[in-house]
């Protein structure tokens, strides 16, 4: 199976510089999730947090 | 707001769910605490193939993580994904689909597992017609999952529905890329991966089973479920968000600290440990998330069965997760690896985390399910202690047994020779740990006991609600790009699709930048070319290796350590299995490695050693094989088998396969003659003849018995670059 991808991978001009790019995908990575939960408004955070708390049970209260 | 519609809740399907886990929850540790015993009696099943340990050994590892953890995630997802998506399950046939289909997969798994049916490769051992069927039960959830979340009546997804897509994403791919082989029959297949690259794909999956099928899961049910028993939200929702990225992101990268120290190339194996660094600050936070939920609430913890096994689950996966990356390290892994520290590990996880989370979501559902009230808080309360007791008794001994068996391994005498020379020495030292770890294992079943009468009674007092009325309003369309003042992840939020496919860029990164420089850069596996296929004898005897599940005790892999090269031979080069279909390795030395034991003992040794495993070796734990000195061997495929090896690239030519049974006669007939230096052997394979002759049944000569294959093949291990 694996002889039908291997000659195109081995094609790859500077694959050296892979390490690099796998650098620059974890940084940003982090960088962007930071920045997500940092920008998450209090209201928005209150009320997803909620959630499991919304279930509209009719027949019975919760014990 | 949108129009109110009323639907209905399916508990029916939860119920099942619930049930399915707590049954086959008690079958896959009754077969445990079997196999526990069976380290103290070696011949407690003697002479049944299909209770021997090898082949039972998958069973237990497959029933507790699919069958009673499996049963319990689907359980507790079908509830609370429900709940969080105010929705029905979208489609109450793909619900039926899946718990039956599922529970039929499980039947398969405990025939076939103890028959002998197996790939040998940990937690996917189940053969190719199995994995397809997995594969077709794991969509039709998907599609359920999916779905629901498409019909939903609530806008933003709650974290715990990311953990489950995220599950269900990369369990699929997992599942698909480990599971590829070459069938040769119904019951029979090759994996097309061969040694170094088997190996590398099965821990990549293996490891990730772990963090996909027991942890993420689980960590949505504890999302969802722990807020709900302490009646107030997460500690921190933010945390929550960095949780699920960063685990799901840095999780798949740490597969090749199963392979430290191995013929693995060197910068898979650092990547490997660098990740699983990086991976205690996600699952600590995490664990940190979880406790701190409950502050403020100790009191209730104080009172309530069910936060106590909750905080002791979210404990276990605490201590679990800091083990994990320490075990990884390269020095403490040199000892810890091969050792009953990573079973005493394992079970931390699995009886503390799964186990305990399980436990406390069974206690908080069936009162619900069943609009009762629990039937006695004290035999929860009982099951909570016995259960944690139970935990402490089975690892802490495994810890010892690790420890103490890995440092005698290495000991050393001042004339440079090995204090413990005889293997068994080291196994006879831990005996005391076996028995504790048994006992440790029989009070966690107790509680599971305890636990099922308790419920048994409340379901009994109860009455089934199969569906529950409930009503919310309908979704509003809103514009599919991001609203005003909404910020990107707010919007993420409610974008299924999209969250799905970030998710699974995020997972195939990591597997892609190990697994693909490993399968295509020749440079990383070095042929050695005195390595030559095996004969056509060796291969069926290596099937029969495999079938017995002797992969389960003994390693193929000597570590480049002083101490291991003065027991074994010399050190696995990556490129002596390159014809290993699949790879052999192993990831437990209950007995001593057997990658060079070629040569080491006579036939007749391993003859005896097969029948009667105490007769060769005083004090072995090794179970007997009688069956294989009896049974006739069945090699007629061998000529499928070679080609589907030549499909794969092993170089047996036309005129190999040609001639295989030729071959296979006569390096049998050599092996049935070498048994004739042994006089016993003489005098009772004589008396076999006369038997037969005045019984008037079939006499199946030495040569076309299975024990001849299997010594084919034990004889062939590690000669190709043995140094004489």
């Amino acid at each position: 199976m694996l002889k039908f991808i291997k000659p195109y991978m081995e094609d790859i001009e500077g694959i050296a510089t892979y390490p690099m790019i796998s650098l620059v995908i974890f940084f940003v990575f982090f960088v962007a999730l930071f920045w997500w939960v940092a920008t998450a408004t209090k209201d928005h955070v209150k009320e997803m947090s909620h959630l499991p708390f919304e279930d509209n049970q009719q027949n019975y209260k919760e014990q | 707001m949108g129009e109110i519609q009323k639907f209905q809740y399916d508990n029916k399907i939860v119920r099942n769910f619930l049930y399915a886990s707590v049954i086959f929850g008690l079958v896959g540790m009754l077969v445990g605490l079997l196999l526990a015993f069976m380290f103290m009696f070696p011949k407690l099943t003697d002479g049944i193939s299909w209770l021997s340990f090898g082949r039972l050994r998958p069973l237990h590892t497959n029933a507790v993580i699919f069958a009673f953890v499996g049963n319990a995630i689907f359980a507790g997802i079908y509830y609370s994904t429900q709940r969080l998506l105010k929705a029905r399950m979208f489609s109450d046939l793909l619900s039926k689909i899946n718990f039956w289909g599922w529970q039929l997969i499980i039947v398969a798994a405990a025939i076939t597992l103890p028959l002998g049916i197996t790939t040998s490769k940990e937690y996917a051992e189940l053969e190719w017609p199995i994995d397809i069927a997995i594969a077709l039960v794991w969509v039709v959830f998907g599609v359920n999952l999916i779905g629901t979340i498409i019909k939903r009546r609530q806008r933003h997804l709650y974290v715990a529905i990311w953990f489950y897509l995220a599950t269900f994403i990369t369990v699929a791919v997992l599942h698909i890329f480990n599971s590829l082989e070459l069938p040769i029959s119904a019951f029979k297949s090759y994996s097309v991966y061969a040694g170094v690259q088997d190996a590398l794909v099965q821990w990549w999956y293996g490891h990730n089973a772990v963090a996909f099928f027991l942890t993420t899961p689980f960590l949505g049910l504890m999302y969802y479920f722990v807020p709900k028993a302490a009646e107030r939200p997460i500690y921190s929702y933010r945390l929550s968000i960095v949780h699920f990225w960063s685990l799901i992101f840095i999780y798949i990268w740490a597969g090749p600290h199963h392979l430290l120290y191995s013929a693995l190339p060197d910068w898979a194996q650092n990547l490997g440990v660098a990740f699983s660094i990086m991976l205690i600050a996600p699952s600590w936070g995490g664990m940190i998330n979880g406790l701190l939920t409950l502050r403020g609430v100790w009191d209730k913890v104080r009172q309530s069965p069910i936060l106590k096994f909750m905080v002791v689950a979210i404990t276990g996966y605490g201590m679990a997760t800091f083990e994990g990356p320490m075990l990884s390290l390269k020095n403490v892994n040199a000892i810890a690896h091969f050792s009953d520290w990573i079973i005493g590990h394992v079970h931390v996880g699995a009886l503390a985390w799964n186990g305990m989370m399980t436990f406390a979501i069974v206690y908080w559902l069936v009162p619900k399910l069943f609009k009762t009230k629990l039937y006695s808080e004290a035999l929860a309360n009982f099951h909570f202690w016995i259960g944690t007791l139970g935990i402490v008794l089975y690892a802490l001994p495994m810890y010892v047994a690790g420890f103490t068996q890995a440092l005698m391994w290495k000991e050393f005498n001042p004339d440079g020779t090995l204090v413990y020379g005889n293997f068994l020495e080291t196994v006879q030292q831990i005996m005391p740990m076996y028995w504790m770890r048994a006992i440790g294992g029989t009070l966690f079943l107790i509680g599971l006991i305890v636990l099922i009468y308790n419920i048994a009674k409340t379901i009994l007092a109860g009455e089934s609600v199969t569906d529950e009325a409930a009503e919310a309003p309908a979704l509003e369309k809103v514009a599919s790009k991001r609203t005003m003042g909404e910020t990107f992840h707010q919007w993420l939020e409610r974008k299924p699709v999209q969250l799905a496919l970030l998710a699974t860029v995020t997972i195939l990164i990591g597997g892609a930048a190990q697994i693909i420089p490993t399968l295509v850069v020749e440079s990383n596996i070095p042929t050695i070319s005195s390595v030559k296929p095996y004969t056509p004898l060796e291969l069926e005897g290596r099937d029969l290796y495999i079938r017995e599940g002797c992969v389960g005790c003994h390693s193929q892999m000597i570590r480049p350590f002083r101490s291991e090269v003065e027991r074994y031979g010399p050190y696995s080069k990556a490129g002596e299995f390159v014809y290993d279909h699949p790879f052999l390795w192993g990831s437990k030395r209950t007995g001593p490695d057997l990658l060079r034991v070629g040569g080491k003992y006579s036939d007749n040794w391993h003859f005896n050693h097969m029948y009667d495993p105490q007769s060769t070796s005083s004090g072995s734990i090794m179970p007997a094989y009688q069956w294989l000195i009896t049974s006739k061997h069945d090699r007629s495929a061998i000529q499928d088998k070679m080609r589907a090896m030549v499909t794969l690239g092993v170089p047996y030519t036309d005129e190999d396969i040609a001639n295989a049974f030729e071959s296979m006669d006569a390096q049998a007939a050599k092996i049935e003659d070498n048994l004739h230096a042994d006089p016993d052997f003489v005098r009772s394979y004589e008396d076999d003849k006369e038997y037969a002759k005045q019984a008037g049944v079939e006499f199946v000569p030495m040569k076309d018995r299975e024990i001849t294959a299997m010594i084919a093949y034990l004889q062939r291990l590690g000669t190709d670059i043995k140094v004489k």
